[in-house]
């Protein structure tokens, strides 16, 4: 049983055959998913084609709402960006030695959903191919330069937090995965060698890379909490009843935190199941998960009573016409859903311990997260069609607003673009940092180790104070560290 | 580009001639720059009707009528029509006791920018404040706000205030991310969300902000105060079509304001008299179009019940309490 305990060269054999194996086969199923994912991208890209030649005028949109499902699903995307920040970083940074598995999947996701994100207001805009305007007449008074700032700031730094910890297992990859057969041999070869960037797990590399992710880690968080509050004043530093309000910026992101975290747990059910991770992401990983999802979850029921609940008391004109419909009119039964059931229930769920494992979690984790795509859009559509001055007498399709196919199509391979970049990337890398799962191992053994010697020492003492005692003939053997 | 094609505008002819203000004519608008031309060496029959002009440089004289030619003024660049025109800051009055809901203004405006029906640079709102209110027309074009909310969010300020306080859109480098629409509180933005329709008579004219024309797909454009008719001395198409004299413009630094049959008033005086209010003043906009409110009527007031009868299919999204949003 000791000995058992003790084979961590053998334990650390198993970690990197769980972790590589998915990245070795393709199996069918993998290639049908891909193939139904890439004719998603396909209808997409020719609704997107057909918006370029007409205008964007084949979508739902009009004069009255001229922002729709694309800027909620900006929002709603860069939301869920904020998930491998919080669990990456901040459990980095407390130390939560439980983290390790999931770190990867979460900092994957993050930067998916911005690549994704940051495409949502291009393919909004009336003229895409004035996009370089942005550079040569771009002005840093305008709420729109900022998010163009924070984002591409996020998704450089995310890149980096994304690769960083990559590279010991690159290194792992180039060494491994050659001498076996794989497909792509040559280039997964030559890809491996180039991200591995020269890893030889020298003791000055280890300290350089650890050096590196402690300062990512500090600064990714200010970074990703300027991202959503910039997100947040596009719509804040205006006039318009509903979005002119102070607590947007920390409601944003809470929202965000909130629905990030959510798809974190998701990714971690996904691939627990799909590449058999079950040893490694426990019911207590979605214990732990659920706590810090119910805690955001409370956050963001708060935020929603101060957006909510202030003007609603004092129905100022303007701002009372608006939470009338929200409340009582066209969009009531939306809203009252997302407040019942994607916020209020989601608490009680996760407040029990039952609530917390693995299947039901996942399941209100999905709640959250679809309630927090909804959520966006009725942040986004309702003020829009509530401005100041009344509209009166326009064609029909003016004053009412729904996605139509084009938009519905466009947002749809968006989503099946991030599901693409996530399936590709774990078919071609370890979606467990190998390196992070293997140094708590070792964390675990010297733990271990320690207590055996402080065991044995007592067991000497005793030995040495009463002579009678006898407890074994041989020495427990002291830890080997493995290097 | 642009410059080289305005500068081109009857090169030969230009040369021929002096530039001279006209000083005659009645209905002169304020703070027009109206400049005609004079044919040195035409050889027409003199009509007998003698005019008195003055050169640019201030030295008065007459002439006879046929040797005057209204003087069109040349497109002006990009960097100008960003500039606006020096020493003015335009403005505008609406009085709602005269304005009996016509919607001429709408029709001129249209007309006069190949405007799509649906298009309203000047949309005549009914209005009611509360149901125990007097209910009102409203006329309500670009306000020109002083502290305008919509180019503040430009992020290629391609919309943008000028000096003498209209605001305008430059088409050619407008990136159509509507920011400036969701901005605006008055909804006084329209997108071109298609194709404009192909109109022959804008073909090959050359794009200038002044004119918001010819229009383009994936761009904003609104009401612009006319600055090309301006320009040419004359008032905006809004103004010179109200039947009630109910639009009055003006340059509010000569104080005086113009109606559509040339009554010059006191702008101060008039606001004063008339208990001149601006739309939605706690915004803090600082509208430049200023109403004065529907004291005193001679014509009917506007019939609430026909509000939103006329809407074709769709969710019915405007309700009778809507109305209410006009907070004075």
């Amino acid at each position: 049983m000791v000995n058992e305990r003790y084979d961590l060269k053998k334990e650390i054999e198993t970690v990197r055959e769980d972790c590589l194996k998915p990245t070795r086969r393709w199996a069918r199923s993998t290639r049908i998913w891909i193939g139904c994912l890439l004719i998603v991208i396909a209808w997409g890209l020719y609704c997107y084609i057909h918006q370029l030649r007409h205008g964007l005028g084949v979508t739902a949109m009009r004069n009255y709402v001229s922002w729709g499902l694309y800027i909620s699903t900006f929002v709603f995307f860069i939301g869920i960006s904020h998930s491998g920040t919080l669990v990456s970083a901040i459990l980095r940074i407390t130390k939560q030695e439980w983290r390790r598995p999931i770190t990867r999947s979460a900092e994957l996701l993050t930067f998916v959903s911005l690549l994704f994100g940051g495409i949502m207001p291009i393919i909004d805009l009336g003229r895409p191919d004035r996009l370089l305007h942005l550079v040569i007449f771009g002005r840093l008074q305008s709420p729109l330069m900022w998010d163009i700032i924070s984002i591409c700031t996020y998704f450089v730094g995310s890149s980096v937090f994304l690769f960083l910890p990559m590279i010991p297992d690159m290194a792992l990859c180039r060494d491994r995965l050659t001498v076996c057969d794989t497909r792509f041999r040559k280039f997964r070869k030559w890809l491996y060698t180039k991200m591995a960037v020269g890893w030889r797990g020298t003791k000055s590399q280890w300290h350089r890379l650890e050096k590196s992710m402690t300062i990512m880690t500090i600064i990714i968080i200010p970074v990703a909490v300027s991202v959503h509050t910039v997100v947040s004043y596009i719509f804040a530093m205006t006039l318009r009843p509903g979005w002119n309000s102070t607590v947007f910026g920390p409601y944003f992101v809470a929202g965000a935190l909130y629905s990030g975290s959510a798809g974190v747990i998701l990714g971690m059910a996904a691939f627990r199941k799909l590449y058999h991770l079950e040893k490694y992401i426990t019911p207590r990983h979605f214990d732990l998960m659920g706590r810090i999802v119910l805690a955001l979850t409370l956050i963001y029921a708060y935020l929603n009573l101060n957006e909510y609940w202030i003007p609603a008391y004092k129905m100022a004109t303007a701002e009372g016409h608006l939470l009338t419909d929200l409340f009582y009119g066209s969009y009531s039964i939306v809203f009252w859903t997302l407040q019942f059931g994607t916020v209020l229930l989601p608490i009680i769920i996760m407040a029990f311990p039952k609530g917390r494992s693995p299947l039901m979690l996942s399941i209100t984790c999905i709640i959250i997260v679809a309630g927090a795509w909804v959520k966006r859009y009725i942040i986004v559509v309702p003020t829009l069609l509530h401005p100041f001055m009344p509209i009166q007498e326009v064609p029909g399709d003016w004053s009412s607003y729904f996605p139509n196919w084009v938009e519905f199509s466009v947002t749809a391979a968006c989503l099946a673009g991030i599901f693409l970049v996530i399936t590709l990337f774990s078919k071609l890398f370890p979606m467990m940092a190998v390196w992070e799962v293997e140094d708590g191992l070792q964390i675990e053994y010297d733990k271990q180790a320690a207590i055996d010697i402080r065991k044995q020492r007592e067991a000497e003492e005793a030995l040495a104070n009463g002579p009678e005692t006898d407890l074994g003939t041989e020495p427990i053997k002291p830890a080997i560290i493995i290097s | 580009m642009e410059k080289e094609k305005g500068n081109s505008v009857n090169p030969t002819n230009r040369r021929n001639f002096l530039k001279i203000g006209l000083v005659a004519g009645g209905t002169i608008a304020v703070g027009s720059l109206a400049v005609t031309k004079i044919l040195s060496n035409d050889k027409k029959i003199e009509s007998g009707v003698k005019r008195t002009v003055f050169t640019q440089d201030g030295k008065v004289f007459t002439a006879d009528q046929t040797h005057l030619h209204e003087y069109e003024a040349p497109p002006v660049s990009n960097e100008e029509a960003r500039r606006g025109i020096p020493n003015k800051k335009f403005v505008m009055v609406i009085d709602e006791a005269k304005c009996d809901g016509c919607k001429k203004c709408t029709e001129a405006c249209q007309t006069m920018h190949y405007t799509e029906s649906d298009r309203e640079w000047i949309k005549v709102f009914k209005m009611q404040d509360a149901v125990t209110t007097a209910p009102y027309f409203f006329p309500k074009p670009c306000f020109h706000c002083d502290n305008p909310p919509c180019t503040k969010v430009c992020p290629v300020n391609a919309t943008f205030k000028r000096q003498d306080g209209i605001v305008l859109i430059d088409n050619e480098r407008c990136i159509g991310c509507r920011s400036c629409m969701v901005a605006c509180p008055y909804s006084t933005r329209f997108f071109n969300w298609s194709h404009p329709k192909e109109q022959p008579e804008l073909a090959g004219m050359a794009y200038s902000p002044e004119k918001s024309l010819p229009r383009r797909m994936g761009t904003v454009e609104k009401c612009d105060f006319c600055p090309d008719m301006i320009r040419q001395g004359k008032m905006p198409a809004c103004v010179s079509s109200c039947p009630m004299d109910a639009i009055y413009f003006g340059d509010q630094n000569e104080d005086a304001v113009t109606n559509a049959s040339g009554v010059t008033v006191k702008l101060s005086l008039l606001l004063e008299d008339n208990a001149g209010y601006r739309s939605l003043e706690e915004l803090g906009t600082e509208p430049r179009v200023y109403y004065l409110p529907p004291k005193n009527r001679k014509y009917p007031k506007p019939d609430m019940n026909s509000v939103d009868k006329k809407k074709k299919a769709g969710k019915p999204v405007e309700k009778e309490m809507d109305m209410g949003n006009m907070s004075m």
